[in-house]
């Protein structure tokens, strides 16, 4: 069996039947498990008191906000090369996940600056980096949702969603090159694995981070399951208006 | 190539619209702008290489919503998909014929408002080479976006959408090059990126443009 059976609506939808109850329990539970822990269970940071718990929203929203268009550029790539329309309708469904998570991320922040840096916003590349992000996910959604033909809207927003991922890296250095940054660097460097975040925070962190994941798969073929019903509701229309 | 190019401009001159209007738009921009912000000389010497740079890039925008539309909508887009050029040639024709009436002409009148905005005089020159090496980029990243939504009705503002944040990295380096000079800074580094964004934007867009174009085409 090859990922690519999952191409096929009915083996998608079967499949994702089967796997989307013990997803979403899982789901339910890592989040309790990691946002309980993170929440009453870790003490309070020396300098930050209380308000560094917002870390365990804030840094897995962040991480999947990044992860979700990177997700929908993939999507878009196999959509346009090998025309499977579950990876065009996944790509689609995955877009208010993402610009929501956006949001949450960028909300978080806002309300860990005005404690920390003393204002809910600057201009920090990060920051700004973020917004404009949010504005790619509102283009991408909103060209989705002017075009009528369902076919031309995956091809037009998978090419808008690789054009779009260029100009996001591209504005990730131009803003850096524009103004210094007030935001950290990451604490937690993958490469040289020098973290500089205490045990003690980062075991529930890293339960969220993998509970953020998995919200996001849930939601996701949640989201892909109702899109598919949503197109076959539209061809049973079609066919009976042509009858 | 060299007659839609000629084409499109005789078009933009003759028809109304395009050639004066980006201007105009240009022009009554910077005169509001110190109402907005009072008159205050110091304010606007320092605000003015970003307002002559959104000014600019907002005139830009302005004439992109009839690049394709017109064309698309009487059928002589189909007809030049059916031409011996491809439609790549078509969107890099288009982008130049917006770029000769848009951004040229906007180029050459900056300096001019600068004075109004009271900017340095150091700075009228790099405005003047940042705009002309930055605009290239405003009109191609324009062209994809019209490309993009040139099968919507009334598609202008879901193109500003599209097109503004595809602007960030332009605006921005441009902008930078200005305040640069207008602070008696070098501002080789920016005007060298900015050119590194015109050049891959030439380079590249068309091909995206042209993918838009065929598949509303279809």
């Amino acid at each position: 069996m090859s990922f690519w059976e999952f191409a096929n609506p009915k083996r998608f939808m079967d499949w994702t039947a089967k796997v989307l109850p013990a997803l979403s329990v899982l789901t339910i539970a890592s989040m309790a498990v990691g946002l309980i822990w993170g929440f009453f269970l870790t003490p309070d940071d020396l300098r930050q008191g209380s308000t560094v718990k917002i870390i365990y929203l804030h840094v897995p929203s962040a991480m999947m906000a990044i992860n979700i268009w990177i997700m929908m550029l993939l999507a878009s790539l196999v959509w346009l090369v090998r025309r499977h329309h579950v990876s065009a309708l996944a790509a689609r469904a995955a877009a208010p996940i993402g610009i929501a998570m956006t949001l949450v991320a960028l909300l978080t922040g806002a309300i860990w600056g005005q404690p920390m840096w003393g204002t809910y916003w600057a201009w920090d590349p990060r920051l700004t980096s973020f917004l404009i992000l949010f504005l790619f996910y509102l283009g991408y959604i909103a060209l989705w949702s002017a075009i009528e033909d369902p076919d031309a809207a995956a091809d037009l927003t998978s090419v808008l969603c690789i054009v779009g991922s260029v100009f996001a890296i591209l504005s990730r250095y131009a803003v850096r090159f524009w103004n210094q940054g007030l935001h950290q660097g990451t604490s937690i460097p993958v490469a040289t694995g020098e973290r500089t975040v205490s045990d003690v925070f980062f075991a529930p962190l890293l339960i969220c981070m993998a509970a953020f994941v998995l919200l996001f798969v849930t939601l996701l073929l949640m989201r892909t399951r109702t899109e598919i019903r949503n197109r076959r509701i539209r061809a049973l229309d079609l066919r009976s208006r042509n009858a | 190539m060299i007659a839609l190019l000629l084409r499109d401009i005789r078009l933009a001159i003759r028809a109304g619209g395009g050639f004066g209007l980006g201007l105009a738009f240009f022009l009554i921009l910077v005169v509001l702008v110190p109402f907005g912000v009072g008159p205050e000389t110091q304010v606007l010497a320092r605000i003015a290489p970003g307002i002559l740079w959104v000014g600019a890039m907002l005139a830009a925008l302005l004439t992109l919503d009839r690049l394709f539309a017109l064309d698309f909508e009487d059928g002589a887009l189909g007809l030049l998909a059916l031409a011996p050029i491809p439609l790549e040639t078509v969107a890099v024709a288009k982008a130049a014929a917006h770029w000769l009436t848009t951004g040229l002409p906007l180029a050459v009148a900056a300096p001019l408002l600068g004075l109004l905005l009271q900017l340095p005089s150091g700075a009228f020159v790099p405005l003047f080479v940042s705009l002309l090496v930055g605009t290239p980029a405003l009109s191609m990243i324009g062209t994809f976006g019209a490309g993009l939504t040139v099968g919507v009705k009334r598609g202008g503002l879901l193109m500003s959408l599209l097109v503004l944040p595809l602007y960030a990295p332009t605006l921005i380096f441009g902008a930078e090059a200005v305040r640069r000079a207008a602070d008696g800074l070098a501002y080789t580094t920016p005007l060298i990126l900015l050119g590194a964004i015109s050049l891959a934007c030439i380079a590249l867009l068309p091909f995206a443009t042209a993918a838009t174009l065929r598949i509303n085409l279809r």
